[in-house]
């Protein structure tokens, strides 16, 4: 039997008992294009809003430098699943989680934990360009500054480079001091990207970041993302089956069952794509569903 | 149609209706009044009882009273305009408790924060009847509207900005200084200006706590008697003061409008260099 058979076999297996903790072996994982090691490991996690599950038992790798794509109808947790892991869900009142977090060495949900350092660690993309009202400068600068980084020459250096990193220099050198704001769409989410990575994260989640975008400003958004691979490790959720498809290494389907939404399948893209393990997920990928 | 036609016509009617009285109020003070108006009677002090001299010492009193009002309810506002919409919310008891107070606040005759003022700084504070216990009088009638405008402009400030910053790592004073408070930078302000326009409007409050005397104030802890009193005074007590009334009347809306005009070009300037928008 090849390595690949026995995979899915173990795949079915598990995907038969629904309590199981869904989690890739190393062995399983291990992709020719990056190191199959996982830097956020998610364990038994639950999350409920007042009295409401958006999530129940989610286990899943996050494997570094490898791109994750989270699809899944709308409304089955996958927004919740991302927030969860830079605590963002803290912001939200009434909001409860449960199980472990683990990335790297650390432990996400211990309550001592400094999330500022976190989320400077783990930096977040919206569905919505957010510029702050401030100029292009000021947009990148206030969050360096905040992480106490002092000297003008310094700051200069990681503007011009995360600027060119996310290809908007050469559209934006002349006129760092104009209103962010004034920015067209694809290029206030490159700002925000620019944004993200002048703290240098480890992780970027991307919730959705080229669905409000129109379809050229989106693919160049896209190419961004790719380029990105490897360097940072990247969680997006889309609704874009076919982007899912072209950017991802991994793919985890979420679904909305009973008692919250569920992970029902999670593996290599290609596989995830094009021999599901589990009937919804073939449903879903080939349009019939969701 | 016909209804239409009706309704059209009741629209415009109030309309011009509204225009129309503040047109014919304008036009009093202006016809009774400019022609008094000149530099003599601004810097002037009152003689006669108000019928003859200017109002010199009454602008100086205004001035003194409307800046203690500010000083004292500008950052107690903002502060608990922050409070009620960073920190706490309507749905829960201590926000809602300061939001009934506030209403309740809002709703009390000026006649009545008079007394309070009267019994509270005169008297227990021992404050007497000074420009300090008018301005901390008006300051407690005018907090309600400043603290609501502010805080209105504060919740007012996109959602966005703030889920950002923490998403960024930015603390919640650091989002707050560079991001909530420039985007509710106008609402502040407007509220700040509702506040003095209602301040220097006050007349019954003030008649109880900073009192009658018309001379020019040595310190906060003198009487003065502010432009509404003057006016107040000259129109109902003095016989033959009308002239003088109007004047002063005149006075006191040249100087509300341009306390507004100013407030508002400089929060634009200040704001361009601040907070940008496309």
């Amino acid at each position: 039997m090849t390595n690949d058979t026995r995979d899915t076999c173990n795949r079915a297996d598990k995907l038969n008992d629904p309590e199981n903790a869904y989690t890739l072996s190393p062995l399983q994982a291990g992709p020719p294009c990056c190191d199959p090691e996982p830097l956020l490991s998610v364990e038994n996690l639950s999350l409920h809003y007042a009295d409401k599950a958006a999530l129940e038992n989610i286990s899943l790798d996050i494997y570094r430098g490898c791109i994750t794509a989270l699809i899944g109808p709308s409304g089955c947790g996958k927004t919740s699943f991302l927030s969860s892991l830079n605590r963002l869900t803290d912001m939200i009142p009434g909001c409860r989680v449960s199980g472990s977090i683990r990335f790297g060495g650390l432990d996400v949900r211990a309550p001592d934990l400094d999330v500022q350092y976190l989320r400077r660690d783990i930096g977040m993309i919206f569905q919505k360009p957010v510029p702050f009202p401030l100029s292009i400068r000021r947009n990148i600068e206030l969050p360096l500054r905040e992480h106490g980084m002092r000297g003008q020459a310094e700051i200069n250096d990681r503007l011009q480079q995360v600027l060119r990193d996310v290809g908007l220099w050469e559209e934006v050198k002349d006129r760092l001091e104009a209103p962010a704001q004034a920015l067209s769409g694809g290029q206030q989410q490159r700002l925000c990207i620019a944004r993200a990575l002048a703290l240098q994260p480890k992780v970027l989640l991307m919730d959705e970041p080229c669905s409000a975008l129109d379809p050229i400003a989106s693919a160049v958004v896209e190419d961004l993302i790719k380029r990105l691979q490897g360097r940072y490790t990247i969680v997006i959720v889309t609704h874009n089956l076919a982007q899912a498809r072209r950017i991802a290494n991994y793919a985890a389907l979420f679904w909305m069952q009973e008692r919250g939404g569920r992970l029902i399948e999670f593996g290599r893209c290609q596989q995830v794509f094009e021999a599901p393990a589990h009937h919804l997920t073939a449903a879903y990928v080939s349009g019939r569903r969701g | 149609m016909l209804k239409n036609r009706l309704a059209t016509a009741l629209i415009w009617l109030s309309a011009v209706l509204i225009c129309a009285v503040f047109a014919r109020l304008l036009a009093d003070m202006l016809l009774n009044g400019v022609p008094r108006l000149s530099w003599t009677f601004l810097s002037t002090a009152p003689s006669d009882a108000g019928r003859a001299g200017g109002i010199g010492p009454i602008i100086v009193s205004t001035g003194l009273i409307v800046l203690v009002a500010v000083i004292a309810a500008g950052p107690l506002g903002l502060a608990t305009a922050i409070l009620l919409s960073e920190f706490t919310s309507p749905s829960r008891r201590f926000g809602r408790l300061i939001e009934r107070s506030l209403e309740v606040l809002a709703g009390v005759p000026s006649i009545v924060f008079g007394l309070f003022g009267n019994a509270f700084f005169c008297i227990y504070l021992e404050l007497g009847f000074s420009i300090l216990s008018g301005g901390l009088t008006l300051a407690c009638m005018a907090l309600p509207i400043m603290l609501n405008t502010a805080a209105a402009g504060l919740r007012a400030a996109p959602d966005d900005y703030r889920l950002c910053a923490a998403a960024l790592g930015i603390s919640r004073t650091a989002a707050l200084l560079h991001l909530l408070l420039p985007a509710a930078a106008p609402a502040i302000i407007a509220g700040l200006m509702l506040g003095i326009a209602r301040a220097g409007a006050e007349t019954a409050a003030l008649i109880f706590t900073s009192g009658y005397v018309d001379r020019m104030p040595d310190t906060l802890m003198d009487s003065g008697r502010a432009l509404s009193v003057h006016i107040y005074d000259l129109a109902m007590n003095v016989a033959g003061g009308d002239a003088n009334a109007h004047a002063s009347a005149l006075v006191l809306m040249l100087l509300l409008f341009t306390i507004n005009s100013l407030a508002t070009c400089l929060t634009r300037h200040w704001l361009r260099n601040r907070i940008m928008t496309s």
